[in-house]
C-alpha cells in the first residue's frame, strides 16, 4: 500500500544558518494517526510547514501519497489539509466565508463548498456562528474553524499543528472525539503536541524529533513497553506520622494520608499491598502520578540533549 | 488541477477582492470621490476659470482626463498593495499557498480585483466630472486600451511593492514618495510644452506622462507625446513587471520562509 507521507532525508537551514532538520526520514501509513513529538524549536513545525509548501526545504524529498511536493505539486496539495499552530484567517470574514473561499482555491465550485461549509461547521459546533465575522469567535471557535477549513477539501492527509493547544478540557475531548471519526473514515492524521496525553490517547505511531533529527519512531506501545518503572500515589485511611519501608518498594510518605511508591514493570503490586496490610495500612484508592508517554519523552530528549543515544 | 478548477480559483480570488473593497466602500471607494470632486471644484472651476485654455481646450476640459487617470492608478495600486499585504500581515496569503493554485492564477486574481476598484473608481469620477466639465469622446478605443493598461500596470506594481513590504510603513512610502510626485509631474495639471526644452525632456522619462496623455488623446484628441509610443512604453512596463510580480510569488519570496 502506497504510503500517505514520505519524507527523505530532509533538510532546512535557514537564513542565517540555523540548522533546523537536519536528513530526517520518516514515512506515515495511509488510514495512520501519527504523532510528531518534540520540545519548542526541534523542527516540529519546520517539517509541518515543509509538507505543506509554507517552508522552503534545503534538500531531500518529500512525497504526499507518491506524489513529489516538487515534481507534482498540484496533486500533492490537494491531498493535504492543514491547520496551522497560528491563526491565519481574515479575522474580517465570515467563517462560511473563509470556508468558500478555502474551497474555490481547491477548484471546488461554490455550490458544492455551500453543502460541504454548512456540513463541517455543524459538525464542529459553529453552524450559529457562520455569519458572524470571525474575529468574534473564541479561541476555541478560531481553531474549530480552521479544522474546518482544513477539511473542506476532504484531503487524505490532515495535518494538525497542536490543534488543541488553549483549549478547555471539554472541549479537547470533543475534539478529539471529531478527529477519531476522522480518522476512522480513512484519513490519515499528523499530530503535533504538547500535551503527550494526547498522543497517548489518539495516536498510534510516533515519531519524536529534537534538534532536528528524529531520535525516536516507533508505535505508542512499543514505545511504552520500553518503560520501566511507573509511579504510584496510594491514598491511605488511617494518617501516617512515619513513612514505612519495604524492602524493593521505595516509599515516600508525601502527607499524613498519602504514600507515593515507584514500582519495577517486573515487581508486583499485589505483593505491594500484602505487605502494606501486613503493617496495618490500609489502601484506600491508588493512581498513576506520572503521564507515562511524557516521562518516556523527557528521558529521551535529555538522552539526546547528553549524546547518550540516537536510536 | 483542471482548466475549470482553475477558472474557479481565479473567480474566488475575484470575488474576495471585491467583496473586500465593497465592504469597505467608506474606506476604498468614498475618498477617491471627494478628493477628485475636490479637484475639479478648486483646480477646473475656481483656479481654472482663470487660467483659461491650456493646450487649445478649457482649463477644465484639459485636467479631467488626468484627473480620471490619477484616480486609475491610485486606487488600482493602493487595492492590491493594501489587500495582499494585509494577507501577509494576517497570514491568511497561507490559504493561498497551501492551495494547488498556480502562482500566474494568484497574480491574476489580485490584479484584476485592483482593476475592477481603480476601472469602478474612474467610471465614479469619469461620471462625476461630467458635472462639471463637457467633453465627448475622441477615441473610444484608445481611452479604453490605455485605461485598461494602465489599471493594469499598477496593479502589479502594487502586488511588487506588498511582496517586498516588512511593516504598514513600507506600503506607504511607495505611493507617498514616488506615485504621487509622478502623478503630479506626469502632466496631469500642465502641458509639458510649458516646461521647456530640457524640463519637458526630464519628463518623458516619467511613464505617468504616456499614460495621461494617451488618456487625454482618447477623450480630446490632444496629446504632448506621440500615442503609439505611449502604448509601446505601457505595454513594455506591463510585461515587464508581470514577469518581475510571477517571479516573486513563483520563488516565495518574503512569503515562505
Amino acid at each position: 500500500m502506497q504510503a500517505a507521507l514520505t519524507i527523505d532525508q530532509l533538510t532546512k537551514t535557514y537564513e542565517g544558518g540555523f540548522q533546523a532538520l537536519k536528513d530526517i526520514s520518516l514515512t506515515v501509513e495511509q488510514g495512520d494517526f501519527f504523532a510528531l513529538l518534540g520540545p519548542n524549536g526541534a523542527g516540529k513545525s519546520t517539517t509541518i510547514g515543509i509538507i505543506c509548501s509554507l517552508v522552503l526545504k534545503t534538500g531531500g524529498k518529500v512525497s504526499i501519497f507518491g506524489h513529489d511536493i516538487d515534481q507534482d505539486f498540484s496533486q500533492a496539495k490537494q491531498l493535504v489539509g492543514v491547520v496551522p499552530q497560528e491563526f491565519n484567517f481574515n479575522q474580517f470574514e465570515k467563517p462560511i466565508d473563509i470556508l468558500i473561499h478555502q474551497a474555490g482555491y481547491f477548484g471546488i465550485p461554490r455550490d458544492i463548498a455551500l453543502v460541504r461549509a454548512e456540513k463541517y461547521l455543524r459538525q464542529l459546533g459553529l453552524w450559529d456562528k457562520s455569519h458572524v465575522p470571525s474575529r468574534t469567535l473564541s479561541g476555541g471557535m478560531k481553531r474549530r474553524l480552521m479544522i474546518a477549513r482544513a477539511l473542506i477539501h476532504e484531503p487524505k492527509l490532515l495535518v494538525l499543528d497542536e490543534p488543541t493547544a488553549g483549549v478547555d478540557i471539554e472541549l479537547r475531548r470533543s475534539m478529539w472525539e471529531f478527529l477519531r471519526e476522522i480518522n476512522a473514515s480513512g484519513t490519515t492524521i499528523i499530530l503535533t503536541t504538547h500535551y503527550l496525553e494526547e498522543a497517548e490517547s489518539l495516536c498510534r505511531n510516533v515519531a519524536i524529533i529534537d534538534h532536528g533529527t528524529i531520535v525516536q519512531n516507533t508505535s505508542i506501545r512499543a514505545l511504552l513497553a520500553q518503560l520501566n518503572k511507573e509511579l504510584f500515589v496510594l491514598d491511605i485511611r488511617e494518617p501516617l506520622t512515619q513513612c514505612p519501608e519495604i524492602e524493593g518498594y521505595p516509599l515516600t510518605l508525601v502527607e499524613p494520608n498519602v504514600l507515593e511508591v515507584e514500582v519495577e514493570k517486573s515487581q508486583s503490586i499485589n505483593h505491594l499491598f500484602e505487605v502494606l496490610s501486613g503493617q496495618g495500612i490500609e489502601v484506600l484508592s491508588m493512581r498513576n502520578k506520572t503521564n507515562r508517554l511524557e516521562e518516556l519523552f523527557f528521558t529521551m530528549v535529555e538522552k539526546n540533549l547528553t549524546g547518550e543515544s540516537h536510536d | 488541477m483542471t482548466s475549470q478548477q482553475k477558472w474557479i480559483a481565479f473567480i474566488t480570488i475575484v470575488r474576495r477582492e471585491v467583496q473586500r473593497f465593497l465592504r469597505i466602500w467608506p474606506q476604498t471607494l468614498l475618498p477617491p470621490v471627494i478628493t477628485i470632486v475636490l479637484y475639479f471644484v478648486i483646480f477646473g472651476t475656481l483656479i481654472g476659470s482663470r487660467i483659461g485654455e491650456m493646450s487649445g481646450l478649457p482649463y477644465i476640459q484639459f485636467v479631467a482626463p488626468g484627473l480620471i487617470m490619477m484616480s486609475v492608478i491610485t486606487n488600482s495600486y493602493s487595492n492590491v498593495v493594501s489587500s495582499f499585504f494585509g494577507s501577509k500581515f494576517q497570514r491568511n496569503i497561507e490559504e493561498l499557498l497551501v492551495s494547488p493554485v498556480p502562482s500566474w492564477i494568484i497574480l491574476s486574481g489580485y490584479v484584476v480585483g485592483g482593476m475592477s476598484r481603480g476601472l469602478g473608481v474612474g467610471l465614479i469620477v469619469t461620471v462625476l466630472s461630467l458635472y462639471f466639465a463637457d467633453f465627448s469622446i475622441h477615441s473610444l478605443p484608445v481611452t479604453i486600451a490605455i485605461v485598461l493598461m494602465t489599471s493594469l500596470m499598477f496593479s502589479l506594481a502594487g502586488l511588487i511593492n506588498a511582496v517586498f513590504a516588512r511593516n504598514f510603513d513600507d506600503i506607504s512610502i511607495i505611493p507617498t514618495f514616488v506615485l504621487t510626485p509622478l502623478i503630479y509631474l506626469g502632466g496631469v495639471f500642465y502641458s509639458i510644452d510649458m516646461l521647456g526644452e530640457f524640463w519637458g525632456s526630464v519628463s518623458k522619462i516619467n511613464p505617468i506622462l504616456y499614460m495621461v496623455n494617451a488618456f487625454r488623446y482618447g477623450i480630446a484628441g490632444i496629446s504632448d507625446i506621440n500615442i503609439t509610443w505611449a502604448f509601446t512604453m505601457v505595454s513594455l512596463f506591463c510585461v515587464l513587471l508581470f514577469a518581475i510580480a510571477l517571479n516573486l510569488l513563483d520563488k516565495g519570496s518574503r512569503l515562505r520562509s
